[in-house]
C-alpha cells in the first residue's frame, strides 16, 4: 500500500479519536428517491452514498434472462466530483470489479427464484468518497432492496477492517486507508453468520487476518443495527397514524 | 443454452462424487494439478512464460514502455495487468470489450503482484515526474480447463522474473530494445491459491467441471513472508469464517512449493 507516513495512532486512539474497534458515525435513510421502487441514502464518516433499486422488472438484453430466477445487477459508481482528481464518468476497471463482487454478495439473500425472467437493478453512486466506499454502497443497497419490498432472507451488511501501524483496526478513514498496511472489506449475513464479499490487499499474517475478519464482522453488526433502524424509521409514522385512528374508532 | 444444460448435468455428477470424497479426475480435495512452466516463451516480449496447470494453458507476456508517472507517485514506474478471455481457449468466451468477469480476473491477478510489492517501482523511474518505465503484463489463456487465476498468476510472476529492461535512450527519447539495462528489479514471488466451494465441500485448484458447479470461490495470494497480500471471494455463494481461516492456513502451507517452482524456472 501507499508509502506516505504520518502518525495514525496516539495513546491507543486514532487521529479522529476513535478506539481501534469503533466505526465512524453512520446515518441511513430508507426511501430517499421517489421514483425508485426502493432507495436509501447513507452517510458514513465522510462518505455520502445514494442507492436505488428498480425491479423486479423485465430483463434486457434478452439473453441475460433466466427462466429460473431474477438476475441481480449492481452498479457501483464513483461520481466524478466525489474524489480529489475528477474521475471519468465511464465505469473504470475498479468500478466494474466492485459491481461484480457486490452483486454476488447480495444474491445469496434474495429469493431470486420468485421472479424468473426479470432483473433486479441496483444502482449505487458515491457522491462523496472517504474510504470504505464499497461497503458503504453495499450497506445502502441492502436497505434499498428491503425498501423495495424484495423478499430476502436477511439484510446484507458490510464493513471493512484494516491494519495501521501494525495494529488491526475497524473501518479505516481516508488517511488510514492511504497510509495503512492492509484493508479487508467484507459483506456479511448476520442470520446465517456467513461472508458473501471478501477482498483484501496489503500485508496480514494469518493471525492478523483472523483478527481483522472477526473485527470486520463486529463492524457489520453495528451497521446492521443502523440498517434496521432506517427501515423501521420509514414506517414509524404509519404506526403512529394507525394507533391514532384506532383509538378514535375505539371511542365510538 | 445447450452449454448450460450440460453443465447442470455435470454439476450433479461432480457433487455426487464429491460427497463420496472423490473428484472426477481422481485428485484429493486439496491436491493441485501438476504445474509446468516454460519461461521466455515469446522471443519478442521483454519477459514471458507459458504455464500448464493440468490441461489449463496460459501465456503471459511482459512488454515495457515509457510514459509519464501518475501525479501521486512521480518517482515510481507503473504496472498494469490485463487478461484477454478469447474464444480461442473456451466456447464460453466471446469477443468484444472486457466484461466484469474479465476485469475481475485481471484485477485479482494484478492485486497480488502489486500488494506483494514484487516489482520495485521506484527502480523504474527514469526522470522524476517526467519519465518512468511502464510494465504491461498481458495474459492470454490458450486452454481453459479451470482455475485461470492461479495459472495466470504463475505465468505473470514467472514472466516478470525473466523480464529484461530495455535501455532508455535519452537523446532519441525512446527505448532501445537491442540493449538491456538489466533484469526487471523484483523482490518477491507472490503465489495465488484458489479454492472452490461446492455445497459443503471445498476443493483446491478447481478443474472446469468443478468451477462451473461451484457456489463460491476464494483466492488467497501469499507473499514470501508467508503472509496474505491479497484475497478475493467470488461467486454468489457464501463462506463461513472458520472455512476462510482454514483455507488461509492451507494456502500459506501450499504456497512455498509453487514459489520454488516459479523461481527454479525463471
Amino acid at each position: 500500500m501507499a508509502k506516505k507516513t504520518k502518525k495514525l495512532m496516539k495513546k491507543g486512539k486514532r487521529l479522529d479519536g476513535r478506539k481501534p474497534d469503533e466505526i465512524r458515525p453512520i446515518k441511513i435513510k430508507a426511501g430517499y428517491t421517489k421514483r425508485a421502487d426502493g432507495s436509501a441514502y447513507l452517510e458514513w464518516g465522510g462518505n455520502k452514498v445514494a442507492a436505488s433499486v428498480h425491479g423486479p422488472r423485465t430483463c434486457y438484453p434478452q439473453h441475460e434472462r433466466s427462466p429460473y430466477k431474477a438476475r441481480i445487477k449492481y452498479k457501483y459508481k464513483l461520481a466524478p466530483f466525489s474524489v480529489d482528481e475528477r474521475t471519468h464518468p465511464a465505469p473504470s476497471r475498479r468500478d466494474k470489479e466492485i459491481s461484480k463482487v457486490s452483486a454476488e454478495a447480495l444474491e445469496e439473500v434474495v429469493f431470486t427464484q420468485y421472479f424468473p425472467e426479470t432483473t433486479i437493478d441496483i444502482y449505487t453512486t458515491i457522491l462523496q468518497a472517504a474510504a470504505g466506499t464499497r461497503v458503504a454502497a453495499l450497506s445502502a443497497a441492502s436497505v434499498a432492496l428491503a425498501d423495495a419490498g424484495i423478499p430476502m432472507k436477511d439484510l446484507v451488511t458490510a464493513c471493512a477492517a484494516g491494519k495501521i501501524e501494525g495494529k488491526v483496526v475497524l473501518d479505516l478513514d481516508q488517511d488510514e486507508d492511504q497510509m495503512g498496511q492492509a484493508d479487508l472489506p467484507i459483506a456479511y449475513i448476520p442470520h446465517s453468520d456467513e461472508i458473501t464479499l471478501m477482498q483484501m490487499d496489503g500485508d496480514l499474517t494469518t493471525e492478523e487476518y483472523k483478527e481483522a475478519l472477526d473485527l470486520a464482522v463486529d463492524g457489520c453488526m453495528q451497521v446492521y443495527e443502523e440498517q434496521k433502524n432506517a427501515l423501521k424509521d420509514k414506517y414509524k409514522h404509519l404506526e403512529e397514524d394507525n394507533t391514532g385512528k384506532n383509538t378514535e374508532e375505539d371511542k365510538k | 443454452m445447450t452449454d448450460d444444460l450440460i453443465w447442470d448435468v455435470k454439476k450433479d455428477r461432480v457433487l455426487r462424487e464429491l460427497k463420496k470424497g472423490k473428484r472426477l479426475d481422481g485428485r484429493e480435495k486439496k491436491e493441485e494439478r501438476e504445474i509446468e512452466i516454460t519461461p521466455n516463451y515469446i522471443d519478442r516480449a521483454e519477459g514471458s512464460a507459458m504455464v500448464k496447470l493440468g490441461d489449463t494453458r496460459v501465456v503471459a507476456g511482459v512488454k515495457i514502455g515509457t510514459g509519464t508517472p501518475y501525479p501521486d507517485s512521480p518517482e515510481e514506474g507503473t504496472l498494469m495487468t490485463s487478461i484477454e478471455l478469447s474464444p480461442v481457449s473456451s466456447p464460453g468466451f466471446e469477443t468484444g470489450p472486457p466484461r466484469e468477469k474479465t476485469v475481475e480476473l485481471s484485477r485479482v491477478i494484478d492485486r497480488g503482484i502489486r500488494e506483494s510489492e514484487m516489482v520495485d517501482m521506484e527502480e523504474l523511474c527514469i526522470e522524476p515526474g517526467e519519465k518512468v518505465y511502464n510494465v504491461f503484463i498481458d495474459i492470454f489463456p490458450l486452454d481453459h480447463d479451470g482455475n485461470l487465476i492461479d495459472a495466470s498468476a504463475i505465468a505473470a510472476v514467472n514472466a516478470l522474473k525473466n523480464t529484461k529492461l530495455p535501455v532508455y535512450d535519452k537523446e532519441e527519447e525512446k527505448l532501445n530494445r537491442e540493449e538491456h539495462a538489466g533484469p526487471l528489479p523484483t523482490q518477491d514471488t507472490p503465489v495465488a491459491k484458489t479454492f472452490s466451494k461446492l455445497g459443503d465441500e471445498v476443493v483446491l485448484d478447481p478443474q472446469i467441471d468443478e468451477e462451473k458447479a461451484q457456489d463460491a470461490r476464494l483466492t488467497i495470494y501469499v507473499n514470501k513472508k508467508d503472509n496474505v497480500c491479497a484475497s478475493q471471494k467470488g461467486g454468489t455463494g457464501a463462506f463461513k469464517r472458520e472455512e476462510i481461516n482454514k483455507l488461509i492456513e492451507e494456502a500459506v502451507e501450499k504456497a512455498p512449493e509453487t514459489r520454488k517452482k516459479i523461481e527454479e524456472n525463471s
